[in-house]
């Protein structure tokens, strides 16, 4: 009995991680960097619904519709700006700006709303839950989440394997500099994959902001779990990512079944354990591997 | 009284601290099958990555139809016209022989050569269009990289190392396909180390030897004497040292 | 002297006077063992603070500046050594005889660590020293003996009275930072820093000149996890309270990564001149909060995007000076008797 509840909770919560995941999972497939500022970019858009968005008169709950297209393109100017710069480098800088960047993000955050905990106001919608019999009560939102993250993942699926510009964006995933030579523009490319990114993130953010409550350094809580999900799931495969969310999840849940201090260590374990056994992941290729 | 595609002027291009490419000069005129030959590190390669806009040449002019392309991008080349179809075929290995011909497709411009004159010219593409590119043999990717190439319509399309790791008789028929897309408007320059094959189907020959150039001219203006020794560079200065 | 094909050539440390550096290093050290009879108890505190800082930014720098390898989890072994010496206290040892066991167990630790952070690099590798600092950071919350996640007091400094505890606390601390500092002086100026700047510059060309990278760096990771375990150990000297979220606190890593990033990766010097500008920004700003770590981040990016070798980094290059000298200059000894062309830069 309580093992059905680990899974169903676990598949609940991994569908989100893997909204989270999958905006780090394409940047590194695309432009082989690792965003450091990820998590972050979810909790600041929590933050714009909760704080910002109210005063456009627009409910909280329906904030993402203002909120995501914007990070879109936040995320396509940030890249060909900043992040573009730091590749030209090496990916070195990249990763120190990433992080320099989620470091001030996350003091702004602090100094601007304080340390104290926030969540997205979406009235009695956040209490009740649907009861499908016995002792299971699965919250609404959570199934709200869940649903949201496949339709988006299956949706960004579609895009990259039926548009054109999804093909480029595969393209400049596996060659660069072939796919150049074939006429793409690889830094649009680039932010057109960093505004994926961004856009996603936002609504992750959102969504986390809906199931729990939020602070300035959830960014960073998010970013480690995101980053497991990746690496669990298999570096550079979306649906790997998925099902890497829902391990982690469940990896949490029987965590959490000992106590909620080891919540967070069950998928730490679980990503150490795969680390050790199988680096790359359950359906991952070697790209990240040294 | 065609007009010149392609100035070459002085063009000087380093790979790292050595010089790969010493003052070379040279022109293309429309219509025309240009190969360029010479043994293994001579530069060719690197000429032909610095005149896509993967390389930045150090000194020099490259001039397309009039156009000065200093700085320009490889993707900006493309829609002008200039295509480099690279060594070693470099294929996208997660699309499928469809979707890579698709992706050569929407970054180039409009013309003759669309998906459909594509595979009428390689007329067993169709039915494999959904493999992807480890499930076909050399020469089948270098005709598909070469139908990736054709399908940005390219004024000028530039071949590395057209037949390297192939099977003569794929050679031949990858050959045999130069004159056809040459009649199709597209000019084609082609590097090959091959030298028979180079010096038979072109017009123009041009001869690297160690970044520098050793001989150009008209294929039946030279003699197979003065084309080997332009290739290895006998009776150039090149003792070997005393010292080793 | 060196013979290189018939050239003779001169390869010598790349410092333009000696003896003025050593005299001047042997001044500071003598002004800084006697800090605190010279110095007002603020400034020695302040002191200390630079002294930890120094250690984990010195150890930052070897990891990522030489070897190669960029980590937010050096807080792991912070807090290992900080929870070393809080173990060892308990069972009965002296907390300032502590230290150095601390350091040692944090290097130990960290062998079985490397082969499994090895099978990542870059980015990948990074979060996975996160996940590891994380992992440590929950397993000793668990741990009641230690106080679990409240945290415990240092036992063993009762019998001292507060001015002899923040003395002893403060030369423990300046000597870890004087051995950390000779030690990788040391360590750079051997073959271990030559195969190290060789490996920075030229992984393959490294590899096939016979070195071997992955012992090179496991070496680096375990030298710089115990230096790090030894920032932790001195600290709790002075804060004499360890408490999992603060020893663990990534705040650490972000910190030691600024201030490389600011005075300059791949020098000795850079994390000293970081550490100063880290600590006169903090002076300066100390009432503000949050912000002198936006500022110092902001800096940081700053400078890793315009000034890639840093602060110091750009004074050596405009001046040419270099006080630890730890390179070589290699040139051709005047007349060279050349049998070929000599190919010159």
């Amino acid at each position: 009995m309580t093992w059905f509840n680990i899974l169903i909770e676990g598949a609940l919560v991994g569908g989100f991680y893997a909204l989270f995941a999958c905006g780090l999972s394409l940047m590194f497939g695309v432009m082989k960097i690792i965003n450091l500022a990820h998590g972050d970019m979810a909790v600041v858009a929590a933050y714009i619904a909760v704080f910002l968005v109210p005063h456009l008169h627009i409910s909280e709950v329906l904030s993402f519709i203002v909120v995501v297209p914007i990070f879109g393109l936040v995320g396509y100017v940030v890249q060909r700006t900043l992040i573009q710069k730091s590749i030209d480098r090496d990916p070195f800088t990249t990763l120190l700006v990433t992080f320099g960047l989620s470091v001030v993000i996350e003091n702004l955050l602090l100094e601007g709303y304080s340390a104290n905990g926030q969540t997205v106001n979406i009235g009695s919608a956040a209490y009740n839950s649907w009861h499908p019999g016995g002792i299971f009560y699965l919250s609404y939102v959570s199934l709200v989440v869940l649903a949201t993250s496949v339709v988006v993942l299956g949706a960004l699926q579609f895009f990259l394997s039926k548009t054109g510009l999804g093909r480029q964006i595969r393209a400049v995933a596996d060659d660069q500099e072939a796919a150049e030579l074939s006429g793409t523009n690889y830094r649009h490319i680039f932010g057109v994959a960093a505004a994926i990114a961004f856009a996603t993130v936002a609504l992750a953010g959102i969504a986390y902001g809906m199931m729990t409550q939020f602070s300035p350094s959830s960014g960073g809580i998010n970013l480690l779990y995101a980053f497991e999900a990746v690496v669990v799931g298999g570096i550079g495969s979306l649906w790997g990512t998925l099902v890497g969310g829902v391990a982690l999840g469940i990896a949490q849940e029987f965590g959490a079944h000992f106590g909620p201090q080891y919540q967070v260590l069950g998928g730490n374990i679980l990503f150490l354990l795969v680390l050790a056994i199988r680096p790359q992941g359950l359906f991952g290729k070697k790209t990240a591997l040294s | 009284m065609s007009d010149v595609l392609l100035e070459v002027s002085n063009l000087v291009v380093y790979h790292g601290q050595l010089c790969a490419v010493d003052d070379v000069s040279f022109s293309i005129e429309a219509g025309e099958i240009f190969a360029v030959i010479g043994a293994n590190g001579a530069g060719k390669s690197t000429m032909l990555r610095s005149l896509a806009g993967l390389h930045s040449p150090k000194s020099g002019v490259v001039a397309f139809k009039g156009h000065d392309l200093a700085g320009q991008s490889p993707h900006k080349r493309v829609a002008a016209g200039l295509s480099l179809v690279p060594e070693g075929r470099r294929l996208f290995s997660s699309l499928t022989l469809e979707e890579n011909l698709q992706v050569g497709a929407k970054g180039g411009r409009k013309g003759t050569f669309d998906l459909a004159k594509i595979y009428e010219l390689f007329d067993w593409m169709p039915a494999r269009r959904r493999q992807y590119a480890w499930q076909f043999s050399g020469g089948e990717q270098q005709a598909i990289a070469l139908g990736r190439g054709l399908l940005s319509n390219p004024d000028l399309l530039m071949v590395d190392e057209i037949s390297l790791g192939l099977a003569p008789i794929v050679i031949e028929r990858i050959y045999a396909l130069i004159p056809e897309i040459v009649a199709h408007g597209v000019s084609v320059l082609i590097i090959e180390q091959d030298v028979s094959q180079g010096v038979a189907v072109a017009d123009h020959v041009l001869c690297l030897l160690e970044g520098r150039t050793s001989l150009r001219g008209r294929p039946e203006e030279l003699s197979p004497e003065q084309i080997e020794r332009a290739y290895f560079g006998v009776g150039a200065q090149h003792e070997s040292d005393v010292a080793s | 002297m060196t013979k290189l094909d018939g050239v003779r050539v001169d390869v010598r440390r790349s410092t333009n006077s000696p003896a003025l550096t050593l005299a001047g290093v042997g001044v500071l050290v003598a002004l800084l063992t006697a800090a605190p009879w010279i110095f007002p108890q603020g400034f020695v505190s302040i002191l200390v603070n630079f002294f930890v800082l120094l250690i984990m930014a010195t150890m930052w720098n070897l990891l990522a500046g030489y070897a190669g390898m960029i980590s937010i989890g050096q807080q792991a072994f912070v807090g290992l050594g900080g929870y070393g010496v809080l173990y060892f206290a308990l069972k009965g040892m002296s907390p300032f005889a502590a230290v150095p066991v601390a350091v040692v167990v944090g290097g130990v630790i960290a062998i079985p660590i490397t082969y499994l952070l090895f099978r990542l690099r870059g980015g990948y590798f990074a979060i996975a020293t996160w996940v590891v600092a994380d992992t440590a950071m929950i397993i000793i919350g668990t741990v009641n003996f230690l106080g679990g996640g409240t945290g415990k007091l240092v036992p063993g400094f009762t019998s001292l009275s507060p001015s002899e505890l923040n003395h002893y606390a403060y030369l423990e601390t300046w000597g870890m930072a004087f051995v950390v500092l000779l030690g990788t002086y040391l360590l750079l100026r051997s073959r271990m820093g030559l195969a190290l700047a060789a490996i920075r510059d030229n992984e393959v060309a490294a590899r096939s000149m016979g070195i071997n990278v992955v012992r090179a760096r496991r070496v680096i990771f375990i030298v710089a996890a115990a230096g790090c375990a030894g920032a932790g150990a001195v600290l709790t000297l002075s804060q004499t309270y360890v408490q999992p979220t603060n020893e663990f606190s990534l705040q650490w890593a972000a910190e030691m990564l600024f201030v490389s990033m600011i005075g300059g990766l791949g020098t000795i010097e850079g994390p000293i001149l970081g550490c100063i500008i880290f600590f006169a920004l903090q002076q300066t700003l100390s009432q503000q909060g949050a912000w002198y770590l936006v500022i110092l981040g902001s800096v940081a990016m700053a400078i890793a995007l315009w000034q890639p070798r840093g602060l110091w980094g750009a004074v050596r290059d405009r001046f040419g000076i270099e006080l630890l000298p730890i390179g070589h200059w290699v040139g051709p000894l005047r007349e060279p008797k050349a049998l070929t062309e000599t190919s010159e830069e």
